[in-house]
């Protein structure tokens, strides 16, 4: 099966590209980036600002069930054109990353499908690697598990 | 580690380890059966050597980072087929 998203990252760039294409309306995708309360349920995030213009500013906050906050991101558009086009910046609070630059373009490729791709662009190529073994480093956690799992069933 | 660098025959890994023989061929069989070693005949030799494709799709640190994506985007489109707008 072909996968629907993509991801494609050159050895000893500084970014990397996401391609995703959806099987909705280019308005709904777009819609999906533009409505607070949307963001905030597919995001799973608290959206505290989200202000949809050039050199407007965005912020989400992810709490926990006592209402601490666990992590945090925000940034500011530099450009915001409605079902086109979002260049904005992106930065993780409490963490130790450098800004990163993000351009996100939507195109419709039929009335009911259309497509987001994602230009993400790091400070460094070692800074990219870093943000792309985040997710890695809690799997290989979870495969460590099961490969003792699968071993402990070969020795009896 | 061993093999990164060579093919060799089990009697050679076996060298390296302080480990009994059948031990290390028990081990061989695995990692065979996996996929992760390949097996060549040379003569009464049996050499195994390093299977590199396999090896990448474990080492594929992407995948994880396209997963949460991929996740994060299924969820997108489940909101927005079952969107209606307010009137």
């Amino acid at each position: 099966m072909e996968l629907k998203t993509k991801i494609h990252a050159e050895d000893g760039k500084q970014e990397l590209t996401i391609t995703r294409e959806f099987e909705l309306p280019l308005e709904l995708l777009f819609k999906a980036y533009e409505d607070a309360d949307i963001v905030a349920q597919w995001m799973g995030t608290n959206v505290v600002k989200l202000e949809n213009k050039k050199y407007g500013s965005w912020q989400f906050d992810t709490t926990d069930d006592k209402g601490n906050i666990v992590f945090s991101a925000s940034g500011v558009y530099h450009e915001f054109v409605p079902n086109k086009k979002i260049t904005r910046t992106f930065e993780m609070g409490n963490a130790s990353f450098d800004v990163q630059l993000e351009f996100l373009e939507f195109e419709a490729l039929a009335e009911d499908k259309s497509k987001l791709t994602m230009q993400i662009v790091y400070r460094s190529g070692a800074l990219r690697d870093q943000m792309l073994k985040l997710p890695f480093k809690q799997g290989l956690n979870m495969a460590h598990n099961r490969l003792e799992a699968v071993v402990k069933q070969l020795n009896p | 580690m061993l093999l990164a660098s060579q093919a060799m025959t089990a009697g050679s890994i076996a060298a390296n380890f302080n480990t009994a023989r059948p031990t290390v061929s028990k081990h061989l069989a695995i990692l065979t059966e996996c996929e992760l070693l390949g097996q060549q005949q040379n003569g009464r030799e049996i050499y195994y050597h390093l299977n590199p494709n396999k090896m990448k799709e474990i080492a594929d640190f992407i995948e994880p980072f396209r997963k949460l994506w991929d996740d994060r985007f299924n969820k997108l489109e489940d909101i927005m087929k079952a969107y209606k707008p307010k009137k």
